[in-house]
């Protein structure tokens, strides 16, 4: 991954409280995971930026080696990795994530 | 495409003391549903815990042999409850 996808990624990472890199956008997911996220998204209500990584083939790929995660969609709540599609179910149906939301937009 | 056994291996050999349950959701040997039950994961968080597993099956990801894969982690206790309420 070359440095300027990284510094892309990086500030797109830390300028949003809440962002989604999916396939698509919350409109028209691309892929039944990034569904899943857009709509546990939605159901909390809160505002979250997403990023299309069919758009930018070097975001695609950069996201992955940026996280050491290798599938979309990948969710950063402050700046921080939190998971794909599976964790984000598991967080939700935790109650893990309302609180995990709820702390980064009271920061 | 990777055939079920192949992918158990390889997490196994990642995570040697791993029980590994595998459903090919599609048929097509590109898209599963893993369960892995495993000591290592205690104390690890839930991304952690995945990454293990990630690591372990990195080239078929890469390769696209895997297309896509629904993980669910476990250590032993956590699945004896899981087991115990369902």
């Amino acid at each position: 991954m070359t440095s300027d996808v990284q510094t892309q990624i990086e500030s797109i990472v830390k300028s949003n409280k809440i962002v989604v890199f999916m396939k698509g956008n919350r409109l028209m997911p691309q892929c039944g995971f990034s569904n899943n996220v857009v709509q546990i998204m939605n159901m909390l209500g809160v505002p979250y930026e997403t990023v299309d990584v069919l758009e930018d083939e070097n975001i695609r790929q950069g996201i992955k080696a940026y996280s050491s995660w290798p599938t979309i969609p990948q969710v950063y709540i402050n700046g921080e990795f939190v998971g794909g599609s599976d964790i984000m179910v598991e967080l939700y149906n935790s109650g893990k994530l309302q609180e995990q939301v709820e702390i980064a937009l009271a920061s | 495409m990777i055939h079920p056994d192949q992918v158990a291996s390889m997490i196994k050999s990642g995570i040697p003391d791993a029980d590994v349950q595998i459903q090919d959701l599609t048929g097509g040997n590109d898209h599963y549903q893993i369960v892995v039950i495993s000591p290592t994961f205690e104390g690890k968080g839930l991304v952690q815990q995945h990454q293990l597993v990630y690591g372990a099956v990195q080239s078929a990801m890469s390769s696209e042999a895997i297309h896509a894969l629904s993980l669910k982690t476990y250590t032993p206790e956590e699945w004896a409850t899981a087991s115990a309420a369902s």
